[in-house]
This record gives C-alpha cells, structure tokens and sequence, in this order.
C-alpha cells in the first residue's frame, strides 16, 4: 500500500535526511533560552514586589549578610573557568585531565551548595515571612535546584566517560552541561546584584 | 527508470492498535493528539450546554451557583488546555514533517512523552470533580483573592489540582515547542530555504517561539501562586505586603501570546487552503511570512490590555493600547493577502474552503470587536461583560475552531488514506456557521447592555438574547454529531484517496496517502521554488513529473 520513490531520482541530495543527524545541542539551547525566561519572571516579580513594598524587611530582620555568600559567588563564578578547562582538555583527547578539571567544578558546586544550606539554617526569618522571605527561598531555592542539577549532569558526564569507546563522537552531552553551568553562573550573579547588592 | 519493487513492498500493513500505545512516530502521535483533543472537545462541550442550558432562563434554576462557578472554569480550561492546544499541536505533528521533507521530528522520544502528558493532566483535571469542593472555581484566569482561598483547608483541592495540572500543560507544550522549532530550523528538504517554506511551517515556527517565551512566565506565577495557595506566602496577598496584579501580569504575558498560539496556525491553515482552493498562488507570500513574527513581536508587548480596569497606571492603559491597535497592522497585511488571494479565483467551495471562507469572516469580525476592546474608553465600559466572552469566541470558535476543521477535512486524505464524505461535511459547515453566529453575536449586545460575565443568573430584560444564544448553542452541540459520523465512516470505509485529491501543490502531497513511516525516508526531493505555484506551471520539487508519474502508477497497480 506505501511506496517508496526511487532512489536515483534524488539520491544525489543525500544531505537531505535530518532526522538520523542530531539535533540534541540545538533543542538544548532553545530549552535555556526558555528557562531563562522563568528566572526573569521571578526576577521582576522580586523588583516589583520591592519597589512597591512598605515595609520590605521582615521586623527583626536588617538585611542580608553578604559577605559569606561573596565568597561562594567567586567559588560558583571561577568553576565556570574549570569547566571551560576540562572541556578544553577534552578536546586534546587528555581524559583524565578532563575528568579532573570536571570533578573540580563539580566539588566547587557542592561547595557553593553546602554554602548555601549554611547561610539558610541561619537566617531570622522564613518562607512565609512576608514577601521578602518569599522572594528570597523562592529565587535562591529555585536557582540552587539548578545548581543541583548541573551536578548530576556532570557527575552522568563523568561516569560516561568511562564507558569504552565513549566521547569520541557522543561529547554533546558535556557541551550541553557546560553550558548550563555557565547559564547558573550567569542567572547567579543576577540574582546575587538583586538580593545581595541591591539592599538599599 | 522503474519503481523499485523492494522498496515499494518494504512497509507491512500498520495495525491500527499502534495508535493506542507509546508509538514514536510522528504521524501516530498527530492522529494520537487529535483524537485525544476531540474526545476533551466533547467534555468541555457537554459543559458548555449545561452552562448554556442554566442561561436559558433569568433565574439560577438548573445548577448551584458554586456548581456554575466550576462548570465554566472548567469549560474554559479544557477548551484551551485539552482541545485547542492538543488539536493544534496534532496538526503540527503531522504537517511539520511532512511539509518539510523530514522523516519524522528531530526528537522522537521526547515527542512521545510530551503527547502522554496530556491524557495525565487530562484525567488529573477530570479528577478534581470529585474531590471534596469540587473543581477549581476560579475562572480559567485562577486570578487571586478567589483562586487562593482554600475553604476546606486540604492540600488537594480542585483549585491545586487545576495548578498541578495547568504546570504539567506548560510542560508537555515547552516540549512540543523545542521538537517543532528544532525540526523547522533543521530538517527542512535540500533547496528549502526558509522563504521557500510553506506559510503553516512558518506561522507554526511563530507560535512555538511564543510558547517557548511566554509559557515560562506564566509557570513561573503559577508557582508562586501554588506557595500562595498551600504554605501561605503572600506574593499575591495584600495583608502580607504581596499583590494580586502582578499575577494578572504573569498570567497575561502568556495568555495574551497564547490566544497567538492558536490564531497563528489558523492563520498558516488559511494561506495554505485559500491557494488551492482559488487555484492562484498566495498573494504576498514573503509578507505573510514576515507578518507572523511582527506578530509574534507586538504581541508580546499588548497584554495589559486585558487589564486596564485592574489598577495600572495612565500611562500604561495608553502605551498598551497603541500597540494593541499596531498588531491590527500584520494582522490586516494577512486579511488583504488572502483577500488578494481570492481575488478572481477559480473558486471551489469543498466542504475545507467552506470552513475557511466562514473562518475568515468571523475573524474580521472579531478583530473589529478586538480594536474597539482595545480602546481604553470602550473596554472601561465592556470589560467583564459578556461583550468580551462574544470576541473570544467569534475567534477561537469562529475562526479557530472552523480553521482547524477546515484543516481537517483537507489533510484528511492524506494522512488516512480515505476520501471524507462532502455532503456530511457540507452539512457540518452549515451547522457550525449558522451555530455559531447565532449564539456568540446576541452577547455583543448583551454586553453593550451590562450583562456581566459568569453568572449563573440575570436580568430579565437580557433573556431574549440569551434564548437566542443558547439555540445556536444547542446547535453547535448537533453539529458535531454530523462531523463524528463523517470521520468514523470515511475513515473505516471511504472511498480510497489518492497521493493528490486536491490538486494540490507542496512536499506532503509528493507523498503516497497514507505516508510511509518515514515520509520520503533518504530520497527527499530538492525544493526549487516557491509554494503556491498554482497556475504557473512551475515545478516545486526537480523530477516533479517523474515522482508523480510513479505515484500515479502505483495507485494503479494497487
Ligand atoms: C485584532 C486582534 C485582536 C485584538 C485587538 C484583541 C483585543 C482584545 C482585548 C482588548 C481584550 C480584553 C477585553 C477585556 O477583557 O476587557 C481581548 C480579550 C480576549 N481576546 Fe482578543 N483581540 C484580538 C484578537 C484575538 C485573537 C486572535 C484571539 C484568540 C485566538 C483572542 C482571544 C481573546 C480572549 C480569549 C480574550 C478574553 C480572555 C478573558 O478575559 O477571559 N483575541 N481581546
Ligand atoms: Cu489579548
């Protein structure tokens, strides 16, 4: 009942086919810009919340100590230099440079995690205290989520480059995670600008 | 230069069981959606006559206020959720791979999931009936105060249950979005360039680029909604610092490009029907084109026109009404296109042309109740009134609605293999028109008169109206009866279609009907010119002749 046309009439036009090819970066990078708009969303959700609140703070609370989580925004911020490292070394087919650099990122991200955990358990005030304790679990609960993610990611990437015969054809994988590190980086230093710096 | 017999014989008879499981091919998943869509279209409809049945008379006489309340969120929502997304993205599974010359999506897997999502926020939304307070009561907007009042006090109620299921929405749509784009960007034949793309691919490649922006902003309110609803934040609740408006905001910086969504496709349905229809090419191809992503660029920035009476300020009442008013632009450059389509045709009224040519009218229709909503002034005065439910609905039943019948009704050959019945379907035409019209054009002057939106009852001096739209109500209820009886019955039994009943020029009907399972597998012809080459004589494809003249030749021998 189906039929095929016959193969001389166009077999010259063999680059046609693209549903063998992949397409997986491509699909990935429209996801990102995707995502990135719900960040935005929360994000001037945050501002307009604040612009037009009167009393922003929480009583008992005077803003947010930032000195602790500057420092693991430069621990987040330089993992997207080790990441880059260890794709580079990838690229020159040095494995276990690769996976070294990828562990390290991987560890700076745990630390930037556990960091923040640690500033949580210390803090006055809670998820339903006002909108400025919305506002805050929300954003930096959302974002951490994805830093956990990013982690799993890489700690799948690290475990498939073991497997024989792996990352000579299928290294998309680690160039999708590299790049949503770089986008929680990114959306990071936003969010640190909006809750961090932006206190007055 | 013979067919090839091998290849001919290659694909076994497909059993229709594939259609009920967790099939990857995109042909399956499109008859899998659209099914799917019909069978929510009947719930939501069934609703729709109660609702239409309790505005019979003035007083609230057949159902319970709260039981009204629930009927017409849920109404709206699965209307918009469950039918006209699903239906839609049906049509995309089929046409996209098809028109383009790809075998299947560029993600299959993700294509299945993002399919079966759907029946499970389905049946999650069905559930919410019968938990203890029924449905969500909220409106299909769910605008706080209402939609975070949780009177009973229990985690799953209609209203959370209506968020989970809303979210799962947004999910299996993002992931549609990111499947079609990708497919569109990437697969096209060799010598498609985009400008050689047929207009549905492109008004398809627009609506999905609105899905993949605006959706995540209304996921985004919608959690913060969820927190509001079930752990008491206050984002949206004055007493706690929060505001209500800012969901209005989030809500309508997608629902806004959502009603774009569904309009764009119909919008492509349209420019590719007219031309075969006319047997002309479509008039102003590249400007049609490019009108789609003006509108994908205005309608971005209008929806605060949904909520001027909701306390914004001067400025943005007046800035939000001049764009509103700018997108009339593209919209009305597509209007003259197919106007100039038309224009000294060889006009064939099928069973598809006459939906269209009902779809058009509608829609200009709609768009003039559009720009007078949009002046600040007059929507002060109609806002919430049913002047608003009589727009929405001459565009999304009128135009949208009988767009995608249209659709329907043309590609169905193609995808079955089976030729639809034209008088069962002139008679849906006739039904459906004649339907619609006469229930959503009397709210106009209800609206105009004061009747507000969602009450279950009214003023008597509103019946007369409201009698007349309930009839064509029950009448659009009647005139699904003939289109069910026209897919059943041509389907199992209708006379065998060939590659091109339509005479129709583009990829998808270079293919035999039904496709095989993927579509021009690794000899998909090269693309040399424009769509729509009706009365040039200009080839689409190179070898045109020669792939026709197979085609036909198979058709013989089978
Ligand atoms: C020329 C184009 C259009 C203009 C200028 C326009 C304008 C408007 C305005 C100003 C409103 C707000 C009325 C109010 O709530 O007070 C509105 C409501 C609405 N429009 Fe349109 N519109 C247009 C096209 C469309 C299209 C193409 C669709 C759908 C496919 C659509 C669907 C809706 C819906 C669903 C609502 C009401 C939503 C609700 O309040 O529940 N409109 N329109
Ligand atoms: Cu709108």
């Amino acid at each position: 009942m189906t039929t095929t046309i016959n193969p001389e009439l166009t077999a010259e036009h063999g680059e046609g086919h693209g549903a063998h090819a992949n397409h997986n970066l491509t699909g990935f990078i429209i996801f990102l810009c995707s995502e990135s708009v719900i960040f935005l969303a929360f994000f001037s959700g945050y501002a307009i919340l604040k612009l037009s609140a009167l009393n922003w703070l929480p009583p008992g609370v005077d803003g947010l100590e930032w000195r602790t989580p500057l420092i693991n925004t430069a621990v987040l911020v330089s993992s997207s230099g080790t990441i880059v490292l260890a794709e580079h070394f990838k690229g020159k087919e040095k494995l276990w440079l690769f996976r070294g650099f990828w562990l390290l990122t991987m560890a700076m991200g745990s630390y930037f995690l556990y960091g923040q955990a640690v500033e949580w358990s210390g803090l006055q005030f809670g998820f339903t205290s006002g909108t400025f304790g919305g506002t805050f679990y929300l954003l930096t609960g959302f974002h951490g989520l994805h830093v956990a993610t990013g982690i799993f990611l890489m700690g799948l990437m690290l475990v498939k480059s073991f497997l024989p015969g792996n990352y000579v054809g299928g290294e998309q994988g680690v160039q999708a995670t590299s790049l949503f590190w770089h986008f929680v980086d990114v959306i990071w230093i936003v969010l640190f600008l909006l809750i961090y710096v932006w206190q007055g | 230069m013979t067919p090839t017999p091998s290849l001919a014989q290659g694909h076994p008879q497909l059993s229709w069981t594939r259609y009920l499981g967790f099939s990857t091919d995109a042909k399956v998943i499109g008859i899998q959606y659209i099914v799917l869509a019909f069978f929510f279209f009947l719930i939501g409809g069934f609703l729709a006559m109660i609702i239409r049945g309790e505005l019979l008379t003035p007083p609230a006489d057949l159902v319970d206020r709260t039981v009204y309340n629930g009927l017409y969120t849920m109404h709206g929502t699965i209307m918009l959720f469950l039918f006209i997304f699903p239906v839609l993205n049906g049509l995309n599974n089929l046409l996209i791979p098809t028109m383009i010359g790809a075998p299947d999506m560029a993600f299959p897997r993700l294509n299945t999931a993002a399919f079966w999502l759907v029946p499970v926020f389905g049946s999650l939304l069905i559930a919410s009936f019968f938990v203890p307070g029924g449905p969500a009561y909220s409106g299909w907007w769910s605008y706080p105060p209402v939609s975070i009042q949780n009177p009973l006090g229990n985690l799953i109620s209609g209203q959370s249950l209506w968020l989970l299921a809303v979210a799962l929405s947004g999910v299996s749509s993002i992931m549609g979005a990111i499947n079609f784009v990708t497919t569109i960007l990437r697969m096209r034949a060799p010598g498609m360039t985009l400008f050689r793309m047929p207009v549905f691919c492109w008004t398809a490649l627009a609506a999905q680029s609105l899905q993949l922006i605006g959706l995540p902003a209304l996921t985004g309110g919608a959690v913060m909604l969820l927190f509001d609803l079930t752990v008491g934040t206050s984002f949206y609740r004055p007493e706690g610092g929060g505001d209500p408006v800012l969901y209005q905001h989030f809500f309508w910086f997608y629902s806004h490009p959502a009603v774009y969504v569904i309009i764009l496709p119909v919008f492509g349905i349209f420019s590719e029907l007219f031309p075969v229809y006319s047997r002309k090419p479509l008039f102003g191809y590249v400007y049609v084109c490019l009108a789609s992503f003006i509108i994908v660029g205005l309608g971005l920035i209008v929806w605060v026109h949904h909520m001027f009476p909701s306390g914004v300020t001067m400025w943005m009442r007046n800035l939000f009404m001049f764009t509103t008013m700018l997108i009339a632009v593209p919209t009305g450059v597509k209007v003259f296109a197919w106007l100039g389509t038309l224009w000294r045709g060889k006009i064939q009224l099928t069973t598809p042309m006459l939906f269209c040519l009902g779809g058009l009218i509608n829609f200009v229709f709609a768009g003039i109740t559009g720009v007078m909503l949009a002046t600040v002034p007059i929507d002060i005065h109609v806002s919430n009134t049913y002047f608003v439910v009589g727009h929405f609905h001459y565009v999304i039943y009128g135009a949208a609605v009988m767009g995608i019948f249209a659709a329907i009704y043309h590609w169905f050959p193609k995808f079955t293999g089976r030729m639809p019945y034209e008088g069962l379907g002139k008679l849906h035409f006739v039904l459906t028109f004649i339907g619609a019209n006469l229930n959503f054009l009397p709210m106009h002057p209800l609206g105009l008169m004061g009747m507000p939106r969602r009450v279950s009852s009214y003023d008597p001096e509103f019946a007369f109206w409201n009698v007349l739209a309930s009839l064509g109500a029950f009448l659009l209820g009647v005139s699904i009866i003939p289109f069910l009886l026209n897919m059943i019955s041509s389907w199992a039994r209708g006379p065998k279609a060939t590659h091109n009943p339509w005479n129709a020029i583009g990829l998808e009907w270079l293919l035999p009907s039904p496709p095989p399972v993927e579509n021009f597998e690794e000899h998909v012809p090269t693309v040399i010119s424009r769509p729509y080459g009706y009365g040039t004589g200009l080839p689409l494809v190179e070898h045109q002749d020669e792939i026709e003249r197979q085609l036909t030749l198979q058709e013989a021998s089978a």
